[in-house]
C-alpha cells in the first residue's frame, strides 16, 4: 500500500530534483542540443566556446571535474603521477600575506594567443576557429616544446603504450595532450564532461558556453559579476575565466 | 686481394642473395571478413577503396580535426564499427593480429600503420572500459522515458 | 703567401682504428638505449610532465651551440681576412658540421615520435621558431659544405670569402635562433629573456673554440705532425677573451633578474637554495667552466704548456655542459608561476620544485651523439685532406 505510493513519490521527486538541477545549474540546459552543429558544416569563429569558474562555489575536496575527465578519456593512471597525464587538475591556493585559502579546477585555457600554437614547429598545435585549442596528433612529432611554453603546464606528455582507448579520445604513446574542451561533446552539442558533473554535482562552481554570444548564460553572467583570467598579465585573452580569484 | 679470391666471395654473395628465392612458399592472402548483412556495402566501391582508401582517411582526419566536420561517410570510427566484428566465438581480432581487417591486408603488403597507435581498434561497445559512467542527458533520457506508473513526461 | 700543403692522415694504425671502434661502441650503445627509450615510451626516462626536456637536450643543445661556434676560426680567416688562421679553416669547418650533425641526432632521437621527421621537415608552421631552426640547420650543412667544397677546389677558390661571409651570417642567425628556443617564452621566469640569443653566440664562440682546440691538438699530436706554438697561443689568447665575454653575460643576465622583483624566485633557487641546480651552477657553470680556466689561460708559466691548455678546453667543456644543465633543466624544476603571490599545491606538481635524476639512456644518447661527431671527424680527415701537413711555427 504505502509501499507503491512512496516509491512513486520518490521516483517523481528524484527526477524533478534532476530536472530541476539540470535547469539551475548554469550551462546545462537542454534546449543547447539545438545549437549543436551540424556535422558536415566547418566550425566558424562566431562562435568562442569558454568557460566560467566560480571559485567561491568550488570546495577543496571535490574531483567530480577531474573524475569525469579521466572517464570521458579514458585516462588511466600508470601509478607514475610524475609522468602520467592530467587534462584537468585541483589546485589549492593560498594566499601568502593574507592566508585566504581557495580552490579551483586548472585546465588548459583555450589562449586566444596560445604560446603553445605559436611555438609548434609543425602546426599540430593548434586553436580551431570557435577557440578551442587543440593537438593535431597525426602530425605531433612529440618534441614537447608547447610544454615547455605553456604558462599554465596544461600539456601533458604520454610517456608509455596506451591500449583500449575511448572511441572519442584518441591517444597514443609519444605524442602530447591536453583537455580538449571536450570537443567531441561541444561539436555534438553537448556540454564539457567536467561542467556536466560539477552540475550534476550541485556544485554550481562550472559554467560553458558561447562567449561570442551576448545572450548567453555565460556572457550575461561574465558581465554582471566579472571574470578574471590567471596570468592577466600575460594579455592571452583566455577562454577559461574565474570568479573570486 | 686476388682475383681468385675476389671471384670466389662474388660467387659465394650470389648464392645467398639466391635464398629468398630458392626455398620461399607462397605468402598466404590475408583472410578479408566481409560485413554480415543483406546489400551491406562499403561506401565506395572495392576497386575504389583499393586504392584510396588511404586518401579518403587523411583528408577527412584534417577536416575533422582543423574544422570539426564529422560527417560518417569516410569517418574511421564508421569504418571499424562495420568491418571489426566478433568472430563466431565472439572474440575481436586485436589490430596486432592478422585477423585483424585493417592488419590482415596490411600485414600482407608490409604497409606499416601507425592508426591504431592512437585509435581504438575496435566499435565503442567491445572496448573493456570496465565501469563507463553514462553522460547526465543519456541518464535523463533513460529516467524520462521509462513509464514506472507515472504516466507523462516532465517538461 | 706561402702555400700550405694539406694530406689526409694516414689512419692505418691500431690505435686509429681502435679510436674508430671505441667510438662506434659507444654510438651502439646510445643506439641501444634509443631502441629502449622509444619502444618503452619515455616513462623509463627521469623526464616527465614536469622536467619535459632532459639530459638528451643537455647535450644536443651544446652540441649545437659548439658548432656554430667551431666555425668561428674559419670565419676569422675568410671573413676577417686574417691569413695566420687560413690553415685551419677546413678543420674548422668540418668540425662545425660534425658537431651539429652529432647534436641533431641526439635531438631527433629524443623525439616522442622520431618516425615522424619527414612532418616535420614538411609541415612547417613558421611563427615557431623551432620550424625555423629546423631550415638553419639544414641549411648549415649545405652553406659550410659549399665552404668548405670552395676552400678545397681550386676553381671555386676565388669565391671562399663570399662563402665564407654566406656561412657566418647564416651561423649568427642560428645561434640566435638556437638561444630564442629559451628566449621566446614568458611561460618560464629563467627564459623569457631577449639575452638569451647573445649570451648563446658568445657562448658558442667559446665552446666552438674549446673543442676545436683540443681536436687540433689531438689530431696533430696522435698523427706526429707538428703544431707550432704560435697557432697554438694565438688560438688559446682568442679562447681567453672569449670565456672572460661569456662570463660577462652571465653576470648581466643574473643581476638583471636580481633587479627584478618578480625573478627573485628563480634567482633565489638557481643562485642558493636549489640544490643540484646550484651547485652545477656555480661549481660546474662559474668555477669550473669560467674561473679556472681564466686563471688558467693568462697565469704565467703555463703559457706553452699543452696539456694544461688540454685541461682547460676539457674544463670549459664541462662548464658547456653545466650551463646547459642549469638553463635548461634547472629553468625547469623552478615552479611555473601560474598564480603569483599564491601558495600553491596540486595533485600536478604545481608550486613545488621538480625533481629531475638523469636516466642511464639518456646520457648514453647524449654521449652517443658526442661520438657521432667524433667519428665524423676521424673519418673524414683520413678520407679527405684537411690538415695542413705541417703547422710549424715560422713557416
Amino acid at each position: 500500500m504505502s509501499d507503491s505510493v512512496n516509491h512513486s513519490r520518490r521516483s517523481f521527486l528524484e527526477k524533478s530534483a534532476a530536472v530541476g538541477a539540470i535547469t539551475i545549474a548554469p550551462g546545462i540546459l537542454l534546449h543547447q542540443v539545438a545549437n549543436a552543429k551540424p556535422d558536415d558544416q566547418p566550425v566558424s569563429d562566431s562562435v568562442r566556446w569558454g568557460m566560467l569558474i566560480n571559485t567561491n562555489n568550488c570546495e577543496q575536496g571535490c574531483t567530480d571535474c577531474i573524475d569525469a575527465c579521466n572517464t570521458e578519456h579514458g585516462l588511466v593512471g600508470n601509478d607514475r603521477p610524475q609522468s602520467d597525464t592530467q587534462y584537468i587538475r585541483k589546485v589549492t591556493l593560498r594566499d601568502k600575506m593574507t592566508g585566504h585559502e581557495l580552490s579551483l579546477p586548472l585546465m588548459c585555457q583555450h589562449c586566444e594567443t596560445a604560446p603553445c600554437v605559436d611555438v609548434c614547429p609543425t602546426g599540430a598545435s593548434f586553436s580551431r576557429k570557435d577557440g578551442i585549442a587543440l593537438v593535431d596528433k597525426h602530425i605531433c612529432i612529440g618534441c614537447r616544446y608547447c610544454m615547455m611554453a605553456c604558462p599554465y603546464k596544461a600539456r601533458s606528455f604520454v610517456h608509455e603504450e596506451v591500449n583500449n582507448q575511448t572511441l572519442s579520445a584518441p591517444r597514443g604513446k609519444g605524442t602530447v595532450e591536453s583537455c580538449t574542451l571536450c570537443v567531441h561533446r561541444v561539436d555534438k552539442g553537448e556540454i564539457p564532461a567536467c561542467v556536466e558533473a560539477c552540475g550534476k554535482g550541485m556544485h554550481d562552481a562550472m559554467m560553458f558556453g558561447d562567449l561570442n554570444d551576448p545572450n548567453s548564460a555565460i556572457s550575461k553572467e561574465l558581465e554582471k559579476h566579472g571574470g578574471k583570467q590567471i596570468r592577466a598579465d600575460l594579455q592571452l585573452n583566455t577562454a577559461v575565466r574565474y570568479q573570486g580569484l | 686481394m686476388t682475383n681468385r679470391f675476389l671471384r670466389i666471395t662474388f660467387i659465394l654473395a650470389g648464392l645467398v642473395l639466391l635464398f629468398p628465392v630458392a626455398g620461399t612458399a607462397e605468402t598466404p592472402l590475408p583472410i578479408i571478413h566481409e560485413p554480415e548483412g543483406e546489400g551491406v556495402k562499403c561506401v565506395e566501391p572495392e576497386e575504389v577503396m583499393r586504392r584510396d582508401h588511404m586518401n579518403f582517411i587523411l583528408h577527412q582526419r584534417d577536416k575533422t580535426m582543423h574544422e570539426g566536420i564529422r560527417t560518417s561517410k569516410y569517418s574511421l570510427a564508421e569504418c571499424i564499427d562495420c568491418h571489426v566484428q566478433p568472430d563466431e566465438k565472439g572474440n575481436i581480432a586485436s589490430v596486432d593480429t592478422e585477423e585483424h581487417f585493417c592488419n590482415g591486408c596490411h600485414e600482407y603488403a608490409a604497409v606499416t600503420i601507425d592508426c591504431f597507435e592512437c585509435h581504438a581498434d575496435r566499435p565503442q561497445k567491445f572496448i573493456d572500459r570496465g565501469g563507463k559512467s553514462a553522460s547526465l542527458q543519456e541518464e535523463m533520457h533513460q529516467m524520462l522515458t521509462a513509464n514506472e506508473g507515472m504516466g507523462g513526461e516532465l517538461k | 703567401m706561402k702555400k700550405i700543403e694539406y694530406t689526409a692522415i694516414e689512419g692505418n694504425s691500431l690505435a686509429y682504428y681502435g679510436l674508430l671502434a671505441g667510438l662506434g661502441l659507444v654510438m651502439l650503445i646510445g643506439l641501444l638505449a634509443v631502441w629502449y627509450m622509444e619502444h618503452n615510451g619515455h616513462y623509463v626516462t627521469g623526464m616527465t610532465n614536469q622536467i619535459v626536456w632532459g639530459m638528451p637536450h643537455v647535450f644536443a643543445v651544446f652540441l649545437i651551440v659548439a658548432a656554430s661556434g667551431a666555425l668561428n676560426v674559419a670565419s676569422i680567416a675568410s671573413v676577417f681576412r686574417k691569413e695566420d688562421y687560413e690553415p685551419l679553416a677546413r678543420l674548422s669547418g668540418l668540425l662545425a658540421i660534425a658537431l651539429l650533425a652529432g647534436g641533431l641526432v641526439v635531438l631527433l632521437l629524443d623525439l616522442g615520435r622520431p618516425d615522424r621527421l619527414i612532418i616535420a621537415m614538411t609541415y612547417y608552421n613558421f611563427k615557431s621558431i623551432f620550424a625555423w631552426n629546423i631550415i638553419l640547420y639544414t641549411g648549415f650543412f649545405a652553406i659550410v659544405g659549399v665552404y668548405i667544397w670552395f676552400m678545397m677546389d681550386h676553381n671555386m677558390y676565388r669565391f671562399k670569402k663570399q662563402a665564407g661571409l654566406a656561412a657566418f651570417v647564416w651561423r649568427l642567425i642560428l645561434t640566435t635562433g638556437t638561444g630564442s628556443i629559451f628566449g621566446f617564452l614568458v611561460a618560464r621566469s629563467a627564459y623569457d629573456a631577449a639575452l638569451m640569443a647573445p649570451m648563446f653566440i658568445i657562448m658558442s664562440f667559446s665552446f666552438g673554440l674549446a673543442i676545436f682546440l683540443l681536436v687540433l691538438m689531438a689530431s696533430y699530436n696522435w698523427t706526429g705532425r707538428e703544431l707550432g706554438d704560435e697557432v697554438v697561443s694565438r688560438l688559446r689568447n682568442l679562447l681567453g677573451v672569449f670565456v672572460a665575454a661569456v662570463l660577462y653575460f652571465v653576470i648581466v643576465y643574473h643581476l638583471t633578474n636580481l633587479y627584478i622583483t618578480e625573478h627573485h624566485g628563480v634567482e633565489k633557487f638557481i643562485l642558493m637554495e636549489g640544490g643540484q641546480f646550484t651547485k652545477v651552477f656555480w661549481i660546474g657553470q662559474i668555477i669550473l667552466g669560467g674561473l679556472v680556466p681564466l686563471a688558467l689561460i693568462y697565469a704565467p708559466g703555463v703559457r706553452n704548456c699543452r696539456k694544461t691548455l688540454a685541461l682547460i678546453c676539457t674544463l670549459i667543456i664541462i662548464g658547456g655542459l653545466s650551463t646547459m644543465y642549469t638553463i635548461i633543466i634547472g629553468g625547469q624544476a623552478y615552479p611555473i608561476e601560474i598564480f603569483p603571490g599564491y601558495e600553491v599545491s596540486s595533485t600536478f606538481f604545481d608550486g613545488v620544485v621538480n625533481d629531475y635524476t638523469p636516466s642511464i639512456y639518456e646520457i648514453a644518447l647524449g654521449v652517443g651523439g658526442l661520438a657521432v661527431s667524433l667519428v665524423i671527424v676521424a673519418f673524414v680527415i683520413k678520407v679527405l685532406p684537411f690538415l695542413p701537413t705541417s703547422l710549424a711555427d715560422n713557416k
